[in-house]
């Protein structure tokens, strides 16, 4: 019998029992595409976290605090305290400083408003501190700043809510908290770190926001910006030098009234996150290979004695023993190759939308292993009874229970 | 060899002190206990005896399903236990056509697709085997049924397929272990008359049935009992050989 012949035998196979078939499919389908997409999943969500703290900016350093101090000394952020860091022989490897101080406000444009998340009030430097880029319009200037100018730089999140997408914010007016304010940029998307939306800002001049909104008093905190990533450490030095001087911590002191964070700090805590979550999303998809594996074996196993019936007949009726192996080894495998082909279709397709807020991103390595550990079971496990029923005496097939 | 009726003919079957057992030790069947015959060419027996004298087991060896305990069976002077494996898938293809009592159809693949079968495993063309097993369908009159599935088929239909599977490979030796123990009088009469008809063409038959109007379509009845032959009648002559249609 040539091997097309054989082929035909075993296509007639797959296809007399549609249930079977459909089932073993369905299984490996369902093994291949969970492991592929749950590994992609939290390759996905890495990469987010990565994006995320990228657009940060990591030559960032922020001071915050100042309060609640035991020196007897003023211990609040001060405009004082900005010059002093500003002073480039005592801070070399401070590239900007930039005062900030934060309210949440009520912003309105004719008869739309929307609760800011929060209007910052600062130098212009902190556009570059904060890796905020202005996608339309342009930012403030020192000038606004020595006026005190009414002018905002919007986040896309804010503008959004408030214009739609319809209107061209720049050039608009608004209200923060019944003070009209120009529009004179809106900033590019950042996207969500997680838990709050960094796209939902006003930034404006620091008097404009202090006249108007929260006084004269402390800013809330510093952002400073290092001459570069390397230069982070010595930044850091530099400061806590200058803040012991100005808030008169003794050398040594356990407990400083001010906290200075720092973006790597951050990028450690979250890397470490997002490298246990996709641990977790790998063990879950182990497991649902496993559990793939074992309904793929069931499947298989329940048509055993079907088959091994089937093989006696066939043995009976004069089949040689390597045909009937043939037939049975290439059903095994179109019905593997079917499922494991459908299964990459369905998790590509599956990746192209968010799953839980997290694009994933499909790794090859793991589309290799499902398919590779998929198929294999498949195909032992459906060769393996016809193989053994090839063995037997066709009367203990034909018995066969 | 000179056959137990003074023909000068070399036999189909030549069973000698044939022992089955099942199991061991103090459990042991002993399904065959010693069993001895040989069919001429063109001869139709059949094998009576109550449920459990062996005669399903006896069946199973001389159709090269099983293999006996003791004993040597020779088909057509062939000493069948020298055979590998393949040789007795060619000896199952090519020689033997067998009926069982549970049909053993294929299921969910047509009539036709049954019949073919042992036609495809002997290797010959699609279209050859599609136009033999469409004649041997007609032989037992279920031409007009070729494309059913054996679930669309009564239990007498059902045989009736496996008759013409078992025939359409022209075998010189037909075996049916009680093919019309699971049919009413009608279909039991329809497979009995296809068969006593491929006698009278030459081929040799031998069926197990334990009902004697069965019986009596053959030219001879051997009767086991506990795995033992117990009587041997011959009624009529073997069916002059010609050959084989
Ligand atoms: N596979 C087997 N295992 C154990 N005992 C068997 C097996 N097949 C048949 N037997 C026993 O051998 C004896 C003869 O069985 P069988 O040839 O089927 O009888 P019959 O066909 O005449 O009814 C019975 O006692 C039966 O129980
Ligand atoms: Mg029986």
């Amino acid at each position: 019998m040539s091997f097309f012949e054989i082929f035909g035998f075993a296509l007639r196979g797959v296809a007399a029992n549609k249930l079977r078939s459909g089932l073993t499919v369905l299984g490996i389908l369902i093994g291949v595409a969970a492991v592929i997409l749950l590994v992609a999943v939290g390759t996905g969500s890495a990469k987010q976290v990565e994006d995320s703290l990228a657009a940060l900016g990591t030559n960032t350093l922020t001071v915050q605090g100042g309060r609640g101090g035991d020196t007897g000394y003023r211990t609040d952020l001060t405009l004082d305290i900005v010059k002093a860091l500003q002073d480039k022989e005592s801070a070399p490897d401070v590239k900007s400083v930039s005062p900030v101080v934060n309210s949440a406000q009520t912003l309105t444009f004719g008869d739309a408003s929307y609760d800011v998340n929060s209007v910052i009030g600062t130098y212009p430097s902190y556009f570059a501190a904060s890796n905020s880029v202005v996608a339309s319009g342009s930012g403030f200037t020192e000038e606004d700043v020595d006026q005190a100018a009414r002018v905002v730089v919007l986040g896309p999140t804010t503008a959004e809510e408030l214009f739609g997408t319809t209107v061209d914010p720049v050039g608009q007016r608004i209200g923060i908290a019944g003070q009209i304010y120009s529009v004179i940029g809106v900033l590019a998307k950042k996207g969500s770190t997680g838990f709050n939306d960094p796209d939902d800002v006003a930034i404006a001049p620091l008097p404009a926001v202090q006249r108007s909104l929260t006084g004269y008093g402390p800013v809330s905190s510093i952002t400073i910006e290092a001459a570069s990533a390397d230069a982070v450490a010595a930044a850091k030095a530099e400061i806590t030098a200058i803040l012991n001087a100005k808030m008169h911590v003794a050398d040594g002191a356990s407990s400083t009234p001010y906290q200075i964070r720092d973006a790597s700090q951050l990028l450690e805590t979250r890397t470490a996150t997002a490298e246990t979550f996709t641990v977790l999303l790998g063990a879950v998809a182990g497991i649902s290979l496993v559990v793939g594996g074992i309904g793929i074996t069931n499947i298989m196993m329940v048509s055993v004695t079907e088959r091994t019936r089937e093989i006696g007949i066939r043995k009976a009726l004069g089949a040689p023993r390597r045909v009937i192996l043939t037939q049975f080894l290439i059903e095994a495998t179109l019905l593997s190759l079917a499922g494991g082909g459908l299964g990459v279709a369905a998790a590509l397709i599956g990746a192209n939308f968010e799953i839980v807020g997290i694009k994933p991103v499909v790794m090859p390595d793991s589309v290799a292993l499902a398919l590779g550990v998929c198929v294999a079971i498949g195909l032992f496990f459906g060769s393996y009874p016809a193989s053994r029923a090839a063995g037997l005496r066709p009367i203990d097939a034909l018995r066969y229970e | 060899m000179t056959g137990p009726y003074g023909r000068e003919q070399r036999p189909v079957l030549d069973v000698v002190d044939l022992v089955k057992t099942y199991g061991e030790g103090e459990t042991a069947v002993h399904a065959l206990a010693g069993v001895s015959m040989t069919v001429a060419p063109g001869d139709y027996v059949a094998i009576m005896g109550s449920s459990g004298s062996g005669k399903s087991t006896l069946m199973n060896i001389v159709g090269c399903l099983d293999v006996p305990t003791s004993g040597t069976y020779r088909l057509d002077g062939v000493d069948v236990s020298e055979l590998n494996e393949s040789q007795l898938a060619l000896v199952r293809n090519r020689r033997i056509g067998f009926v069982f009592q549970s049909f053993n159809l294929i299921a969910r693949t047509s009539a036709l697709a049954n019949v073919e079968l042992p036609l495809a495993y002997a290797g010959i063309k699609p279209a050859v085997r599609r136009e033999r097993a469409l004649a041997a369908l007609d032989m037992v009159g279920l031409a007009n049924r070729a494309e059913h599935d054996p679930n669309q088929l009564s239990g007498g239909q059902q045989q009736r397929v496996a008759v013409a599977r078992a025939l359409v490979s022209q075998p010189a030796l037909l075996l049916a272990d009680e093919p019309t123990g699971n049919l009413d009088s009608r279909s039991t009469a329809d497979v009995l008359s296809i068969l006593d008809g491929l006698n009278a063409q030459g081929r040799t038959i031998v069926l197990i049935t334990h009902e004697d109007e069965v019986a009596a379509h053959a030219h001879r009845t051997i009767r086991l009992v506990d795995g033992l032959v117990v009587s041997d009648v011959r009624r009529r002559d073997i069916t002059p050989v010609g050959v084989p249609a």
